[in-house]
């Protein structure tokens, strides 16, 4: 091996923060239901702790023998929503506990699959779940949740839409910062490994490990050598480093599936940021030729980032899956923060983004006194994004109690701190209040 | 040869240039029983960057104990000494 290449990949290691973002196990819950949900949790708490008893240790081995950082170990379950629905309980919130509990023990950062797939309709444990929400997240550090509200093949579910306005106010009655634990999803996927939307699709094998990559900062210093050329080099130098990023992560995936004999699920080809200077993608999108994020001509920077990012890490794998796309969390990023508070980056323009990158409005705090409806509307609009361009969208937002336009709201660590931003104030309320479900779109005529 | 579990990997030692580095950490290593396969030095932002390939049977020597020993060394003569198993490189730069 050539001096070079070991030089350029502990350079992009320790100078370019390329790590690990996740490894995250999914675990199946199907063989804990049980119609007494005393008896489920416990089935719960004692099939996750032994499933994953590892995989900390294991991830923290890998880090030190192969010198990578791994930022997160993290557990998606089986939406809760099917597991609890067989028992009798009015809520749900002892299942959140339950999660957490079993999280603290393997020492887990995060665990997913608070869940419901309402896309079409509530079966009983869905509404209970729902429900669940606010106090569920609001009393537990570790657990998230997720709700999908609409897909292609079945339209979007309206009443689910105006409820989870209410729930996500509810949830930032209580405490906002707990708002960055629920996503509200259109065309969830099955095997993401990222948080806070990751659960363990009933499709999936009975365990499995997927594993989320990052490297905002390895992609900007490649692309700091080929200033002032073409838009073609630029897209040929994106796709050679998302090449080499993945690499990584198939490598780490197959690891740590072999050490936990666990099957290797999928890696999760995105660009995750982190508030740290030299991670941010909105600093890539500046390093293509934009003043600063935002700026007209954003979409179109993003949307190739986005799509080179796939192709570069498509052929490094043998399986990608997950979100698979370009991160934009206004929080998370320094870049788009910084944009946000020089009122280059609003609100219009990061929906208008979302229509060509993963994931969707995340981690953006508004103003405590959105009303429900608006944030309904908010979600109703990401989640057409997602129905008729067949890709998932979301919305992580936060209603910041008490706070306005102006001030910020921290969220700690790896999460950042978020400007809050102005919101349209005209209301969709009638809109949002009728209830019912827009029809799936058709499948032709694409204009 | 039975018994033998052969552990790559690549060791990078990054600092100021002072005398004696690449006798110091060959002599670590010989201690540690790791066999120097591949040795190159390189300025790199200015700094002193020597990289060794080294292997050893992992039956006799943990990874753990020649990290620690490495690191230790590193701590002493103000250097910094990293060693990342070899399969992360080939995963990374080769097809």
């Amino acid at each position: 091996m050539e001096t070079k290449q070991i030089l350029d990949t502990i350079q992009m290691i320790s100078e370019e923060k390329l790590d690990i973002r996740t490894i995250t196990m999914g675990i199946s819950l199907f063989d804990c239901i049980d119609s007494d949900g005393e008896k489920a949790r416990q089935k719960i708490y004692d099939k996750l702790t032994t499933s994953a008893q590892d995989l900390v240790k294991v991830a923290n081995q890998i880090e030190s023998e192969y010198g990578i950082p791994i930022v997160n170990k993290r557990i998606s379950v089986t939406p809760i929503s099917m597991i609890a629905a067989a028992c009798h309980d009015d809520n749900y919130v002892a299942y959140a506990k339950t999660m957490e509990r079993a999280a603290e023990t393997l020492g887990v950062d995060l665990i997913g699959g608070f869940s419901a797939l309402v896309q079409k309709g509530y079966q009983s444990g869905d509404k209970k779940l729902i429900a669940s929400i606010p106090q569920a997240l609001s009393e537990t550090k570790r657990v998230c949740g997720s709700v999908n509200v609409g897909s292609t093949r079945a339209g979007i579910n309206m009443d689910a839409v105006k409820q989870m306005g209410s729930v996500v106010k509810d949830l930032a009655q209580i405490d906002p910062v707990s708002c960055m634990s629920l996503v509200v999803f259109a065309n969830a996927v099955e095997d993401n490994p990222f948080m806070a939307g990751a659960f363990h699709g009933v499709g999936e094998a009975d365990k499995v490990i997927n594993v989320g990559i990052s490297g905002p900062g390895v992609v900007k210093r490649a692309l700091e050598k080929v200033q002032g050329q073409s838009i073609d080099t630029v897209s040929e130098t994106i796709k050679k480093t998302a090449f080499k990023v993945t690499r990584m992560g198939q490598f780490v995936g197959n690891v740590a599936a072999k050490a936990l004999k666990v099957p290797f699920g999928i890696v999760d080809l995105s660009l995750a940021p982190t508030p740290n200077e030299g991670d941010s993608v909105a600093e890539i999108l500046e390093e293509i030729g934009l003043e600063s994020v935002g700026a007209p001509g954003t979409t179109a920077a993003l949307a190739l980032l986005n799509d080179a990012v796939k192709k570069g890490g498509v052929m490094a794998c043998e399986h990608v899956g997950g979100l698979s796309g370009a991160f934009i969390p206004v929080s998370e990023d320094s870049g788009m923060i910084r944009a946000v508070e020089h009122g280059n980056l609003n609100l219009e323009k990061l929906e208008a983004m979302t229509a060509v990158c993963s994931v969707g409005l995340d981690m953006i705090a508004v103003p405590g006194n959105t009303p429900a409806e608006t944030i309904s509307g908010m979600i109703a609009d990401e989640a057409a994004i997602g129905v008729i361009n067949n890709k998932t969208t979301a919305v992580r937002v936060i209603p910041a109690t008490g706070k306005k336009v102006g001030e910020q709201i921290d969220f700690g660590g790896i999460f950042g701190y978020a400007p809050i931003m102005p919101v349209n104030t005209k209301s969709p309320a009638k809109f949002v209040n009728r209830g019912g479900r827009i029809p799936a779109p058709i499948h032709s005529f694409k204009n | 040869m039975k018994g033998t579990i052969v552990m790559k990997a690549v060791v990078t030692v990054v600092g100021h240039d002072q005398v004696g580095i690449v006798a110091k950490v060959s002599q670590k290593l010989a201690e540690l029983k790791v066999n120097i396969t591949d040795i190159s030095q390189t300025l790199m932002h200015g700094d002193f960057t020597m990289m060794l390939m080294g292997e050893w049977n992992e039956k006799t020597t943990t990874f753990d104990s020649v990290k620690k020993g490495l690191e230790d060394l590193g701590k002493k003569t103000n250097l910094d000494i990293r060693i990342q198993r070899q399969e992360l490189f080939d995963a990374i730069q080769k097809l």
